[in-house]
């Protein structure tokens, strides 16, 4: 059994794989790299050493020391890197685990509800639809909210891909205002657009920048008390379009503004009438931004309203 | 309609009743979707049964390993209504 162990340790290939790591970055075969290195840089040593030392078997003593020194400065270097290299794939596994198992009720929660709701099974009346309802909207929260956490993970992992085409992000614009005119219409907001139909196409991951947008508009009309209007403008500036989202809404407080793209934050004014929102989709949007080599950022005067924007830079 | 409660089962009702199309989980007991998948395809009785891989796995290499195996499409639960999975199954089916 140890000389399968010790067989098993010498697969270096094969530990490198099952860690899901680049060659350039598997610790196991950067300790047979460096050993190698190590083993040659001494002979060399010795080699050149009794060229110039009276007694070789002191220059074979001191290579040898060093030699050894050496070789446990990398051993432990490498054990540290393995360690932090099982606890990312761990990390990794956790994620997928924790996206199905939590997913998975929520999706089976959410097509029932869908099912019942249709009335297939037998007619909804009364306060049955408003209670189905209040089920549905919940799952929906939940299910957001499992996702959002999901693509944080993925940021602070490096590991959230971006599928780059060409698209225009006029039709985008077009496309969200499109899909929001009811949530706008039931809050009394007037959304507009203002863009030219001749700028050129950009290159980014367009359901990435979609879901910026749309988060941009999302926060623009909940963040508007009664009546107001929100205005969507793409212009060209330099190399690149610049996106932007204008409401009448509450504005965010000068003290919360620094803080406005980390993790959870909601400025304190907006918790005070608007307790839904879990305080990530700046941090998920910035992130999103600052990947596809664009910039992000906002002005905003409290209770006056914000601009919040991105640049995208032309293909 | 036919169903199985884990990617065994699955897999011997599919070459057994050859449907018109399968809608297959990903993470299932005693075998993997992927796994169900592979066999599916490689089997000359199943190879042409449009599968349709319904799951809440999306980490990065599942989809294209789903294709790749020769799934033809890749849906993730959380992200479609009831109704988009019917038109999605529709087409599949060429309706």
């Amino acid at each position: 059994m140890g000389f399968k162990k010790i067989l098993s340790q010498l697969n270096v290939i094969g530990h490198c794989k099952k860690q899901g790591l680049p060659f350039r970055q598997c610790p196991q075969l950067l300790f047979l790299i460096m050993g190698i290195v190590i083993m040659i840089s001494a002979v060399v040593t010795y080699a050149l050493g009794t060229r110039v030392a009276a007694d070789p078997q002191t220059v074979l003593l001191i290579v040898l020391a060093l030699t050894v020194v050496l070789f446990v400065i990398t051993f432990s270097i490498t054990r540290s890197l393995e360690g932090l290299a099982e606890a990312n794939r761990l990390k990794s596994e956790f994620i997928s685990i924790v996206s199905h198992q939590l997913r998975s009720p929520l999706s089976n929660l959410k097509w029932a509800l869908e099912f019942l709701m249709s009335g297939r099974l037998s007619k909804i009346v009364g306060k049955q639809a408003e209670y189905l309802k209040i089920l549905k909207d919940n799952t929906a929260r939940m299910g957001e909210l499992v996702s959002d956490l999901l693509t944080v993970s993925r940021i602070e992992q490096g590991r959230l891909p971006l599928k780059k085409a060409e698209f225009s992000l006029q039709d985008l614009a077009k496309e969200i205002i499109s899909e929001f005119e009811l949530q706008a219409s039931t809050a009394n907001v007037a959304v507009k657009l203002e863009a030219s139909e001749n700028f050129p196409k950009i290159l980014a991951d367009r359901s990435r920048i979609k879901w910026v947008a749309e988060n941009f508009l999302d926060n623009a009309i909940r963040y508007i008390k009664e009546k107001g209007e929100v205005v969507v403008k793409i212009v060209k500036k330099n190399n690149s379009l610049v996106f932007s989202v204008k409401d009448s809404g509450v504005g965010i407080p000068k003290e919360d503004q620094k803080h406005i793209f980390q993790k959870f934050f909601r400025s304190k004014n907006v918790l005070k009438y608007q307790t839904q929102g879990s305080g990530l989709g700046l941090y998920i949007a910035k992130s999103i931004i600052e990947r596809s080599k664009g910039k992000i950022g906002f002005k905003s005067q409290e209770n006056k309203g914000s601009t919040f924007y991105f640049t995208i830079p032309i293909k | 309609m036919l169903s199985a409660l884990d990617g065994q089962k699955g897999l011997e009702l599919a070459k057994g009743e050859k449907p018109d199309l399968i809608l297959l989980d990903l993470v299932l007991p005693k075998m993997h979707g992927f796994e169900v998948l592979k066999s599916l395809k490689e089997d000359e009785i199943t190879k042409d049964i449009p599968i349709i891989v319904l799951t809440n796995l999306e980490a990065m290499g599942d989809v294209e390993k789903a294709l790749e195996l020769g799934a033809t499409t890749y849906l993730v639960k959380a992200s479609y209504s009831l109704e988009e999975v019917v038109q999605k199954i529709k087409k599949a089916l060429g309706e």
